[in-house]
């Protein structure tokens, strides 16, 4: 089909990429507060297995001070998956996922903005609930500050890691099971690397290690995600 | 889904495409658009192939699908800035003189969740208008709207292609424009 057409003006204030972005980052965190079910469930279900483990286990500090860094980085990892169902899907089924990749902008860098209003929405929080979650588990107030920004760190990677599984499973008519089964193995590093710093941070020991891995995986993550993310969400708008 | 199409439509023309159920008129628009890759054959705009430059292509379209790309829990006139807002700069005012011109006056504050299938259908007619593209690609652009919204959508096709756009709208029933401004395509199943 050949279709030629005089083109109207529609140069005129076109807007950065920056600008798109931010738009697609303030739109998403709009949309979160005025639903706020979806911000509260993955830190409620964080605070709830966090302050359940101590009265099925033991009281006993000791005993809790050694499974607080697993505890901590199960429950974040498992509540970061909560949300990510949503990062695309809503989205995908009113057609504005469409719109993203019909803009004329770089479908990438609104998967950026999304994926970093699921992180600040999510990933952010969870960091910074940590360290009251972490009281019912005997966790040093010197180690306070070392959980937060692994959390934070490793959070991030989640994210970025959990955006191509859940623009890989857009498609699926039940993606949640598909998207768990896909995003744990990649996870997994990280959540060990996580808990390290975590148990490091509680012994005040050095826990750079394990925090540079950590950065590591999400600036991987920041590089390549959303490359990969564009290109699953266009195959599965086909 | 599509074979043997070869057609070529010109700026101030509207390719009406009409077919039964299933005969493959979203698929065709959204081919035209780019979302559904080609096994075979090629899309030109302007006389270039549009996947040698297809954020450039998409720059110049607006497609507005089955359902209107409306968020819920956001008002109509932040809707539209988030929307057109990724293509250009859109002003408060303009946005309500946009809704105003297609029927809706006063809703840019509503809530979307408020609206009825029609308002919202206006709302989204509304984007288009908005984003300024010369190519328009409409699917069932009638749907929801009462006979007042089926001939507001005939006055803005008319318009766009009076100014040198060029439209392609999948319909059940053909949208009444000046007759020597149509051109048809029906789509035959199998």
């Amino acid at each position: 089909m050949n279709a030629t057409a005089a083109v109207l003006d529609t140069r005129a204030d076109i807007p950065s990429a920056f600008d798109v972005a931010g738009l697609a980052l303030a739109r998403d965190l709009r949309l979160a507060f005025r639903k706020r079910d979806e911000i509260v469930q993955p830190l409620a279900f964080f605070a709830v297995v966090t302050t359940l483990f101590p009265l099925a286990i033991t009281p006993e500090l000791s005993r809790l001070r050694e499974i607080a860094p697993g505890v901590l980085w199960v429950a974040a990892l498992l509540a970061a998956l909560l949300a990510l169902e949503h990062l695309f899907r809503d989205d995908a089924r009113d057609g504005t996922l469409e719109q993203y990749a019909l803009c004329g902008r770089s479908l990438t860098w609104l998967l950026y903005a999304k994926t970093a209003a699921h992180w600040v929405l999510t990933g952010l929080p969870l960091a910074v609930l940590a360290p009251f979650a972490g009281m019912a588990l005997g966790v040093p107030v010197r180690a306070v500050g070392g959980i937060v920004i692994t959390l934070a760190i490793g959070t991030l990677a989640l994210s970025l890691i959990g955006a191509i599984s859940a623009a890989l499973t857009l498609g699926t008519r039940r993606g949640g099971m598909l998207l768990s089964l896909l995003t744990l193995p990649l996870a997994v590093p990280i959540l060990i690397f996580g808990a390290q710093a975590t148990e490091l941070a509680m012994r005040a020991q050095s826990f750079a290690a394990p925090l540079e891995l950590l950065a590591a995986f999400a600036v991987l993550g920041v590089t390549l995600a959303p490359l990969a993310a564009a290109a699953a969400v266009r195959i599965s708008l086909e | 889904m599509l074979r043997g199409l070869a057609l070529d439509v010109a700026s101030g023309q509207v390719l009406q495409v009409t077919g039964a159920n299933g005969a493959g008129k979203t698929s065709l628009l959204r081919a035209l658009c780019g979302l559904l890759h080609l096994e075979a054959g090629r899309i030109t705009w302007g006389g270039r192939d549009v996947r040698a430059d297809l954020s450039a292509f998409h720059g110049s379209l607006a497609y507005l699908g089955h359902e209107p790309p409306l968020k819920v829990d956001l008002t109509a006139g932040e809707n539209i800035r988030y929307w057109v807002g990724l293509r250009r700069r859109v002003r408060p005012a303009e946005i309500a003189d946009t809704l105003a011109s297609v029927g809706v006056p006063g809703l840019a504050d509503r809530f979307v969740r408020t609206l009825s299938a029609g308002q919202r259908r206006r709302v989204a007619l509304a984007g288009v208008l908005l984003l300024a593209a010369p190519l328009w690609l409409l699917d069932e652009p009638t749907a929801h709207l009462d006979s007042g919204g089926q001939q507001l959508v005939g006055q803005l096709i008319e318009q766009h292609v009076r100014a040198g756009g060029l439209a392609v709208t999948a319909v059940h029933h053909e949208i009444a424009v000046s007759p020597e401004r149509v051109r048809r395509l029906e789509l035959a199943r199998g």
